[in-house]
């Protein structure tokens, strides 16, 4: 692979907030006592209503746990296969016929705090896509994406920034893109 | 304010502070919490058979909620609950599993007061295990300037993460 440059497709879709989707469920507190209680969190703000009503006006959800709002049920009636998350990670992929990908790294910035009763929605942007690199897994590009949320006030509580590695392993050279 | 707590100080915190360790006896339970209160469903995180045949790894492993769940704990068992998490990162180079005692460590690299007056402080940790590094990250996270101040108070153009 020889190709550094970027076709217009998708250079077309770099600062386009794509898929924007309404969580399926409202923000909901258990969901912050089971988030603590797997990482033995005491944090006193998601446990004492008092500690929360000085600090931040009433209950707030963990910041880390952004992405669990928008995580679709393992199943929902008409729904016969797992909805995919991050769908332009795999659009890259189709993009560029790259057959196997990794997520290097992982960043969340977090804005106005998530509070019960809350329904978020999340859209994804492409953010930049790299020249042709070669890693030790294979060859292929980056690419960053974005996935922002925003609360029902249009108030943004998150930005999720993941850069993703697009590859193929040396002996792969047509095997289609999965 | 009038909580009892006493909150970890901007004035506190100095470049080159070593964050208090977190060590943790990973368990299946451990895994199969972490995922799905991350509300991550995906089998490598609880179906035993299904990482070792299909991941090619010995065992269930941690999932990115899970991680991000300790890396916050990790960060505001030292702030306090004044603490605000601005950012967190981070990228997961091996697995973590059940059996395994992790071991999260951190140092402050930046101390700083924005242009609102909101008090910063950044930091890089590592989690490891048996001292060699599964996963690397850093945050940055608002504490008090002043015992009065509180950075969850800010919103809009005061608050930049």
């Amino acid at each position: 692979m020889t190709d550094t440059t970027v076709p217009d497709s998708v250079a077309s879709m770099i600062g386009v907030l794509q898929y924007e989707e309404e969580a399926e469920f409202p923000v909901e507190r258990g969901y912050f006592w089971n988030y603590c209680s797997a990482a033995e969190n005491g944090n006193p703000l998601f446990w004492d209503d008092e500690v929360a009503a000085e600090l931040t006006g009433g209950p707030v959800a963990p910041p880390s746990m952004l992405s669990a709002w928008f995580r679709p049920h393992h199943w929902a009636p008409g729904r016969d296969e797992p909805k995919v998350p991050l769908q332009v990670h795999f659009d890259m992929k189709e993009a560029f016929g790259l057959p196997e990908a990794i997520m290097s790294d992982y960043v969340m910035t977090f804005y106005d705090p998530v509070r019960p009763g809350d329904r978020i929605t999340g859209g994804q942007k492409l953010v930049s896509v790299s020249d042709v690199k070669s890693a030790r897994v294979g060859t292929g590009r980056f690419w960053v994406i974005d996935v922002e949320y925003r609360n029902q006030d249009g108030d943004l509580v998150g930005v999720e920034t993941w850069t993703g590695f697009g590859y193929r392993k040396p002996d792969q050279v047509h095997e289609a893109v999965r | 304010m009038t909580t009892t707590i006493r909150p970890l100080l901007l004035g506190d915190v100095h470049v080159g502070n070593e964050v208090p360790s977190l060590s943790y006896d990973v368990t299946a339970t451990t895994v199969v919490l972490g995922a799905f209160g991350g509300r991550d469903w995906r089998p490598m995180h609880h179906d035993h058979q299904f990482a070792v045949e299909r991941n090619g790894v010995r065992d269930i492993f941690l999932n990115t909620t899970a991680q991000a769940g300790f890396f916050e704990r990790f960060v505001t068992d030292w702030t306090g609950p004044t603490g605000r998490l601005g950012r967190l990162g981070f990228a997961m180079r091996s697995p973590v599993f059940p059996g395994e005692t992790m071991q999260i460590r951190g140092t402050v690299t930046a101390v700083d007061t924005d242009d609102t007056g909101c008090g910063w402080v950044e930091l890089d940790f590592v989690l490891s295990v048996d001292g060699a590094p599964r996963s690397t990250g850093g945050a940055r996270v608002a504490v008090p300037t002043t015992p009065d101040d509180n950075p969850w108070a800010r919103r809009g153009e005061r608050w930049k993460p």
